[in-house]
């Protein structure tokens, strides 16, 4: 039976192999955190890691997660430590409506364990979700505060 | 939750200052969680309605309901603080949760509110709750201060409630809310609202305080609508009539029932041209085990569509019917002096002509509704501006008293105005209806943008005149468009210029001669409220026309502006946002954004920096914007300084939110979108071709400077978004010399 892992725990999947792992995790795993915006790829908003990377949940099919390991919003941090941007987007307070924010936040988060100092310019280029509240200010300014949250954890 | 206390009355009513009615309603039980980010995204989470604003549990946490719904716009904190400054309570531990819809129906058998009004629009949730629910959180601190006087046996003059404690100073004595609440919930409300506190004494109105979910969104547990479920629930997707007005010639849905999960396919009628919107279009829905089998069987359906009687409307038809529209006489919705004669006769005239397309609300969670019809009545669960339009309408439709509907709006994954129509929860009611289940909705993205209420297209001719001393002695506004009113009961279209023109906008009653003229054009084009409405298109072209007037004429673009505005003054505003214009403040917040935002300094060559300023919904708002453009005609906008008078401020923080929101949501627009359509149909499918804007455009700096002058409040969620459009144009002409008069800008610059 093919197997995934979500969040640590492992899962096993037998329907439509075509079918958008986004429509896996919100309907049937009870993740919601992940969210349909435009089922495209092209907003982001159902942004997620699988082996570490940003994807687009709403256009990757299960037959490409077989065996691979997918962390959504609820599985960044816990109750008791929140991922490093999850924590500056509280301190910068970004989210209006919040909906695009989990997307936003797995693509960032992504971003700094590949870049974990991004410039402006390395922003513009890698950041490609929508926030169609406008929050981008405030967005960019959490980035900056995570990325240097982070190296703070690690030294 | 244990309810700790229940009341004998959770309702109390008082006069309010201009004679409305306001209703407060004291601490009540509850059974539902406390805290909003420890809730399941299933319907539980909203049974057990909050019976008012305030619960005050034994752990001394303390809950507050806000009435309106929450879609950004920070009425989550915003209006808690009203309650809470009044309350006195540590505005830490406060948490806020959505209030389901309260309507009752009075001893005349109407309905109407149980507490306050509770729709998001207009920008009005603070201004228009100010003073009830500060009453709210007054009168529950009342009854706790009543409660400490019985139970340390002095009277209620002798204690001082601060910080969720009562205090009675001399015998040194301390009660804590949580120890007074049950207590509380027993006494007799006083026949007279308390006292409220002045401004002088607040000590949380006026602080910035941080957005009250954050941490349930940053960690994916704030529950929107789509997240919604119930035991048994179905899913459905709907195909949609495309063109407007058209009607399903044949369908075959074997191949869509064949699929593996669909349970039914149902028809839903579509309105009958020309008359009100309940649901937009004809379609069918395909209704599912799960949300993946409705969008299969939906790919499945096959569906031949009359084109209806707008199948060769397109773009371009449209804008050259408004074009051929102004070369006639349109209605003269204002006439002060004598525009012809004063035009005719002036010494310098000037004239342009602007465009500006449909553009869709696009929020980002598409529509969708929970609904679930059953002998009993009807229980929405959606994402809704408007939760009573939602009852009202999905009472009509299913031929249902309202008593029977109940509402619960979620959080709003964005509005922007398409969410005060409920076409969407009217679908989602007659699919439950139609298959006895409870039944999801979803809108997919191409649904959402060709099914959406557009922001009316429209094109503006102005002409203004000065004299020979160079005072301004006439203007004209002439706009051809099809109006968001129509389609209303009871509206002649002699009426619908008032949702497009609004005739005590600037430079009414500044300038002697003054013509304000509509022509009402033809579209098939469903229109609706888009973030601020007419102000987004009047602003621009206002705005966009002083600079050119001010170019031409040689003088300083904000000395132009400054000059007619004038001194401060009381000028009649009879449409939304008044009954006063004080072009002083308007004057105000343009001095203001021009000496922070250096307006006016040496700018080297390829950039500019361009101002403007307008007037919304009650709140003055003015921007600088500095844009760099390349040799290729690429734009990059570099800072935008704000400045605003909304009267008195709640939330400081909220405010900066806000403009930085507008900012971001004008440049959007300005940049890139626009709705097309093609044989009566409208073509864009999702932000591959609506491209809204991403972080790489979006101003690095967004400054944000508040005028807080002791004014009555008006909000915050629309005024910053008019002046952008505006500034960025007149700062690209300064840059490139380029004057753009059609949005979107899109490829105008590039070489």
């Amino acid at each position: 039976m093919p197997q995934l892992t979500i969040n640590g725990r492992k899962v096993n999947y037998n329907g439509d192999p075509g079918m958008p792992l986004l429509w896996f995790l919100r309907d049937e795993q009870g993740l919601k955190g992940a969210k349909f915006g435009c089922g495209a790829g092209l907003c982001g908003a159902c942004t997620v890691h699988v082996n570490g990377e940003a994807r687009r949940s709403c256009v990757t099919p299960m037959a490409a997660v077989e065996s691979m390991t997918v962390t959504t919003i609820e599985g960044l941090g816990t109750d008791d430590a929140l991922h490093p941007v999850q924590e500056a987007w509280i301190e910068e307070d970004v989210a209006q409506c919040g909906y695009c924010q989990a997307g936003q936040i797995m693509a960032v988060a992504a971003l700094l364990e590949t870049n974990p100092s991004p410039t402006d310019a390395d922003i513009d280029e890698s950041l490609s979700n929508i926030c169609r509240c406008g929050t981008y200010f405030r967005l960019r300014k959490a980035i900056h505060r995570a990325a240097k949250m982070k190296a703070g954890d690690a030294a | 939750m244990n309810a700790p206390f229940t009341t004998r009355r959770d309702v109390l009513r008082y006069g309010a200052a201009g004679g409305a009615l306001v209703i407060a309603a004291p601490l009540a039980a509850c059974a539902r969680p406390s805290r909003a980010d420890a809730t399941p995204a299933v319907s539980p989470w909203f049974e057990g309605a909050v019976g008012g604003f305030v619960i005050i549990n034994p752990d001394e946490t303390v809950t507050i309901a806000f009435p309106n719904p929450e879609m950004g716009q920070g009425v989550d904190t915003s209006l808690p603080m009203l309650i809470a400054e009044e309350l006195e309570v540590d505005f830490d531990r406060v948490s806020t949760v959505q209030m389901p819809l309260e309507i009752e129906r009075n001893a005349e058998g109407e309905i109407g509110w149980k507490y306050v009004p509770q729709g998001s629009g207009g920008s009005t949730s603070v201004s228009g709750h100010y003073e009830a629910l500060r009453q709210a959180g007054a009168l529950a601190r009342a009854l706790l201060i009543a409660a400490a006087a019985e139970e340390f046996g002095v009277p209620a003059a002798e204690l001082a409630a601060s910080k969720g404690v009562v205090r009675h100073e001399a015998s040194n004595r301390n009660a804590t809310y949580g120890a007074l609440a049950a207590r509380a919930a027993s006494i007799e409300p006083p026949e007279i609202a308390p006292e409220l506190k002045p401004a002088s004494q607040f000590t949380l109105i006026g602080t910035p305080q941080k957005m009250k979910n954050a941490r349930a969104i940053v960690t994916g547990k704030a529950v929107y609508g789509i997240d919604a479920e119930k035991p048994g629930m179905l899913h459905a997707v709907m195909a949609r009539c495309p063109y407007f007005d058209g009607t399903a010639a044949s369908v075959n849905d074997s191949a869509a029932r064949a699929i593996d999960g669909v349970v039914d396919v149902v028809k839903i009628d579509g309105p009958k041209p020309g008359e009100p919107y309940s649901v937009q279009a004809e379609g069918y829905a395909v209704v599912a085990k799960t949300l993946w089998a409705a969008m299969q069987g939906r790919r499945a359906l096959e569906i031949e569509w009359e084109r209806g009687p707008f199948a060769d409307e397109s773009s371009e038809s449209f804008k050259n019917h408004c074009a051929s529209l102004l070369e006639g006489t349109g209605q003269i919705v204002r006439e002060d002096g004598d525009f012809s004669a004063a035009f005719a006769n002036a010494a310098d005239t000037y004239e342009a002509t602007y465009w500006q397309p449909y553009i869709s609300h696009a929020p980002l969670e598409p529509q969708n509704c929970l609904a679930d019809v059953t002998d009993d009545g009807v229980e929405i669960i959606a994402p809704t501006q408007m939760p009573s339009g939602a009852s009202r309408e999905v009472a009509a439709a299913l031929n249902i008293e309202r008593d029977k509907t109940k509402i619960l709006p979620t959080r709003l994954g964005g509005g922007f105005g398409r969410r005060l129509s409920n076409d969407y929860v009217v679908e989602a009611a007659l699919i439950s209806n139609a298959v006895k289940a409870p039944v999801k909705l979803l809108w997919t993205r191409d649904d959402d943008l060709r099914h959406d209420f557009f922001r009316p297209a429209g094109m503006h001719q102005l002409k203004a005149a000065f004299d020979a001393d160079g005072k301004m002695i006439a203007w004209t506004h002439r706009l051809a468009s099809a109006s968001k009113y129509y389609r209303r009961p009871n509206l002649p279209e002699t009426d619908y210029w008032q949702a497009e023109l609004y005739p005590d906008d600037f430079p009414a009653h500044l300038v002697d001669n003054l013509r304000v003229e509509y022509f009402s054009a033809k579209s098939g084009a469903p229109r609706g409220s888009w973030r601020a409405p007419a102000h987004t298109a009047n602003a621009f072209v206002v705005q966009s026309f002083l600079d050119e007037i001010a170019h031409e004429r040689g003088e300083d673009p904000l000395d132009l502006r400054l000059r007619l505005l004038g001194a401060p003054g009381e000028l009649r505003y009879e449409q939304h946002g008044g009954p006063v214009f004080n072009p002083g403040r308007l004057a105000g917040c343009l001095r203001l954004a021009a000496e922070r935002g250096g307006y006016g300094e040496a700018m080297p060559a390829g950039r500019g920096r361009g101002i403007a300023g307008h007037f919304t919904f009650g709140g003055y708002c003015a921007q600088v914007v500095d844009v760099a453009v390349d040799d290729q005609g690429n734009l990059k906008v570099e800072r935008v300084v704000g400045a605003v008078d909304i009267g008195t401020v709640v939330n400081p923080n909220g405010v900066a939110a806000q403009m930085e929101s507008g900012v971001n949501d004008g440049l959007s627009t300005a940049l890139r979108l626009a709705i097309n359509v093609e044989g009566g149909r409208v073509t864009d499918a999702n932000f591959d071709t609506y491209e809204l804007m991403r972080i790489a455009d979006a101003p690095p700096i967004v400054e944000t400077h508040i005028i807080d002058n002791g004014e009555a409040p008006a909000g915050m969620g629309e005024m910053s978004i008019p002046p952008l459009a505006p500034a960025l144009a007149n700062a690209i002409f300064q840059a490139t010399g380029k004057r753009i008069r059609t949005l979107p800008i899109a490829d105008q610059l590039l070489s």
